[in-house]
């Protein structure tokens, strides 16, 4: 048993009298190699850890919040960060909703989410997993000019969390995955391609699929030109659609609509996308990468139906959101690991998959674009307004099949009109890595920019 | 080669939103990373035990992967500069908590008070001390002390045709001396004045239109257009569409684009890069000429040249590898209201946002936060935000006019998992023709 959930335990007994003390301690080993043209380019192995330590100091039902983390678990240095945290608890607002999570009866999903094996397999297999995925996609197709990264990584987490207000969760998982970008070439053109695979460990990974995803993507893409601008269907690939869920979901965020900062707020109830959406976050789900037991608040997940039918019908909650807005969280809280505090984010975001598989939506679009990767989704894609403005490149769709390829090109509308406008969600639905499931979808009316 | 990077960072960060300062946060990592390098092959090893046995244990990890090299005990004479001092004139952490804490206050006032339609506002303050040294078997011994200072605020306005939203960030190599010079309720200003304007915006238009981009509106347009396809790494391995082009014209003979990482003060400056190199002025391309890429130790090396002082690293957990520092285009001669003027029509942008690129085929995106149309030679309705799309080296070839404001803009740049911060700049320039991905016809 690891010796984390006694030192977060030990830690948050020493909250004083009109304090809070929640404590989440982390270590992580990981391991990445990276291949080139036969060889090992890098291999990085290291082990790290961490603590997060908040100090609430209460009154009338809420209190003033301090933070402080560090890279350590030294005795010294954890004593320091909790001294620090304290003292940064003084310089906070009185906030009426800020409080920590306490246990709420829920009981944790039983997921396994450790591959033991993954521990003991030597570095010389993974160093064989990244040469070997070079060499396949170096020699795939006569047309690819360059392999310019085949990556192994994997990754064995284990976080405990305990608070003075009760919590006590202990989680840990592994993670494999495999990633290799191609560059095709003919002429003087050149493109790319990606291809991935993930999973608990390396039972879980397929070569051939990142091999074949890499090669095909970037081959397909040889000799695109600009797309003329007009209105069009677009048919999202799976991996997009991964992205755009995971996306959109911030204005899923019950502490976005309570603080005025997503274009669903005041739209619960309403129709706000086509019949045929279903939206479901279930970190219960064990197919789903970041599926989880507990959320960063040590709750234990649960299933929450955001999207039924069209109809907007939850927002997802940490313990302080909330509060404010007068509800019950949906242990829906996530950090970005030690140093990070608590905020609300989804972790298995998927649509409920329609009938058709990928041919068959291509084959009922007829007409349109479809779209194999996207860029700039950060700087173009706005969950407080909507606006969504990304940059393309994709194939045409042509007699119902993929045609000529296009690149350099925009995609753009609204979150809120694209969901209303949702024509086919496919039926191949792929956990991909990631906080969102993803499977082909067809969104209609929608402006393209090119030439 | 087998080199030590050592980091220790503290840092200290805090987030006023909703009218309420959330919570102040420290924090504080320090570690060692160790790079062994054996002929093309790299391990690499960290570990936050900073004893000698620590030390010992990740040598080890690091130097695995080079086993055939042998083992054996070798002293090297290290030569460093002596230790380094801090730019910053004012540490962070001699300054009171309160006191950083009031400028958000200040802050969020301000913006709020810049119109009722402002409905809310988050600003953020933080600041860090990086001090680093770098030890190789070369002989290389270096060190920086390196403190930024960053402040940003972030408002939502609320109108008939939804919410906008508008940001605005202040970020220097500096520590609270910035201050002095930096007004945080302008910073507010100016975030409330972009949402506010959208909130009459109309859609951006599609397809492909002239474009002026302000002074100072974010040089990421040189930092994606062109930037990120001269990093050394790219060029070693084909995949950039700037290989082989040194010394041909890759741009308009208005464009000489430099990277500097010595210029004072700058998000993106140090004394010394995260391979123990000296901050170094690079110019890239020379009225339009390519005249050279940017290199760390490892790809410097393969071409038996120096490396150009471009190696960075996001912490010690990671591995150097080739990295902006400031970017930026070198001023014109031309009146920025005169350039405007002599545009029959267009898009103006006045800010920038983010962008991305795909260094193989050039082609890359950036998005607006402030954009006007230009008609008849001038600025007129604003508009929503959208992404460009442009191919590189067709975008540096299209700039035909550049003016004399010079201004620069701090960024974080993502590359293969790492942050790091950078600066870009530029002064008002007109690129004739560029994809804009509104939603008008």
């Amino acid at each position: 048993m690891s010796d984390l959930p006694s030192l977060a335990e030990a830690v948050a007994a020493r909250a004083e009298p009109g304090e809070l003390v929640e404590v989440y301690v982390a270590r992580g080993q990981d391991t990445e190699v990276r291949a080139f043209e036969g060889d090992v380019e890098s291999l990085s192995s290291a082990t790290s850890s961490g603590v997060g330590i908040r100090v609430l100091v209460e009154k009338d039902g809420g209190g003033r919040l301090g933070f402080a983390w560090a890279g350590s678990l030294d005795e010294d240095v954890v004593a320091e960060t909790l001294a620090e945290a304290r003292d940064n608890a003084a310089y906070a607002t009185f906030d009426p909703d800020v409080t920590f999570a306490r246990p709420d009866g829920v009981a944790p999903a039983d997921l396994d989410l450790w591959d033991a094996d993954l521990a003991s397999v030597p570095t010389d297999r993974k160093v064989t997993m990244a040469i070997d995925l070079e060499r396949q996609v170096r020699h795939a197709d006569s047309r690819i000019r360059q392999v310019s990264s085949a990556d192994y990584g994997d990754e064995l987490v284990e976080v405990a969390l305990a608070s003075s207000t009760g919590i006590r969760a202990f989680t840990r998982r592994t993670a494999a995955f495999l990633s290799v970008s191609a560059i095709a070439g003919e002429g003087a053109d050149s493109q790319t391609g990606t291809g991935f695979s993930a999973g608990r460990g390396l039972g879980d990974l397929d070569p051939d699929r990142a091999a074949d995803d890499s090669v095909t993507r970037a081959v397909r893409m040889l000799g695109a030109t600009k797309a003329p601008s007009g209105r069009s269907t677009v048919v999202f690939d799976p991996r997009v659609v991964s992205t755009l869920l995971s996306v959109m979901s911030a204005a899923m965020s019950g502490e976005a609509v309570v603080k005025g900062r997503s274009f669903f707020a005041g739209r619960l109830g309403e129709q706000v996308a086509a019949p045929e959406v279903t939206l479901v976050d279930d970190p219960t789900d064990p197919r789903a990468f970041a599926a989880a037991t507990f959320d960063a608040e040590g709750l234990a997940t649960r299933r929450n139906v955001l999207v039924a039918h069209g109809m907007l019908g939850q927002f997802l909650y940490d313990t302080v959101s909330a509060r404010r807005a007068g509800t019950r969280s949906t242990a829906s809280a996530v950090r970005g690991g030690f140093a990070g505090t608590p905020g609300v984010g989804c972790r298995a975001l998927v649509l409920e998959p329609g009938q058709l598989d990928q041919p068959g939506i291509l084959a009922a679009v007829g007409e349109g674009l479809y779209v194999q990767s996207i860029t700039g989704v950060h700087s173009g894609v706005s969950v407080v307004s909507g606006d969504f403005s990304v940059g393309a490149e994709g194939l045409l769709i042509r007699g119902g099949h993929l045609a000529q390829p296009v690149r350099e090109i925009t995609v753009a509308s609204t979150l809120q009109r694209m969901l209303q406008s949702i024509q086919f969600i496919g039926a191949d639905l792929e956990w991909l890595p990631g906080v969102a499931a993803g499977q082909t979808l067809a969104v209609g009316d929608m402006q393209i920019s090119g030439s | 080669m087998a080199e030590v990077f050592a980091e220790d960072r503290q840092t200290s960060s805090a987030v006023l939103d909703d009218r309420k300062i959330e919570e102040l946060s420290s924090g504080r990592e320090r570690g060692a990373g160790i790079r062994v390098v054996v002929g093309e092959t790299t391990g690499f090893a960290h570990t936050a035990d900073l004893t000698e046995a620590g030390l010992l244990a990740a040598a080890e990890a690091a130097s695995a992967v080079a086993r055939e090299g042998g083992g054996g005990v070798r002293t090297i004479a290290l030569h460093g500069d002596g230790r380094a001092r801090p730019a910053a004139t004012v540490l962070p952490a001699g300054v009171p908590k309160a006191a950083k804490l009031e400028l958000l206050v200040r802050a969020d006032e301000a913006a709020r008070s810049a119109g009722d339609a402002v409905t809310q506002v988050s600003a953020g303050y933080g600041d860090s001390r990086r001090r680093i040294l770098v030890a190789s078997s070369e002989g290389r011994l270096a060190e920086d002390d390196q403190v930024r200072t960053r402040f940003n605020v972030s408002c939502v306005a609320t109108g008939d045709t939804g919410l906008q939203t508008g940001y605005e960030s202040v970020a220097r190599t500096e520590g609270f001396e910035v201050f002095e010079r930096v007004d945080v309720e302008d910073v507010a200003r100016t975030a409330a004045r972009r949402a506010l304007s959208k909130l009459s915006a109309r859609p951006a238009p599609s397809g492909e239109l002239p474009v002026v981009l302000a002074g100072g509106s974010g040089g990421i347009l040189f930092h994606e257009a062109c930037g990120h396809g001269l990093e050394a790494d790219h060029i070693v391995k084909d995949a950039s569409v700037y290989v082989g082009q040194i010394g041909e014209l890759v741009a308009s003979p208005l464009v000489t684009l430099v990277d500097d990482g010595t210029v004072g003060g700058e998000w993106g400056a140090f004394a010394v890069d995260d391979e123990g190199r000296p901050g170094a002025r690079n110019v890239l391309i020379e009225n339009g000429v390519l005249t050279d890429y940017l290199w760390d130790w490892l790809r410097a090396r393969k071409e038996g040249r120096a490396s150009s002082g471009n190696g960075r690293r996001q912490s010690y957990q990671h591995l150097p590898m080739v990295r902006m520092t400031n970017t930026f285009l070198l001023a014109g001669e031309e009146d920025p209201d005169e350039l405007v003027a002599q545009t029959p029509s267009g898009v103006y942008v006045a800010k920038l946002g983010g962008g991305q690129v795909n260094t193989t085929t050039g082609d890359f995106v950036f998005g607006t936060t402030e954009a006007y149309l230009i008609e008849n030679g001038r600025i007129t309705e604003p508009l929503r935000d959208a992404n460009l799309i442009g191919n590189g080296p067709e975008v540096l070839r299209r700039i035909d006019a550049v003016a004399n404001d010079f201004d620069m803009t701090p960024g974080t740049c993502g590359k293969d998992g790492q942050s790091v911060p950078v600066g870009c700049g530029q002064a008002t320039l007109r690129i004739t023709g560029v994809t804009i991905g509104g939603t008008a016809a």
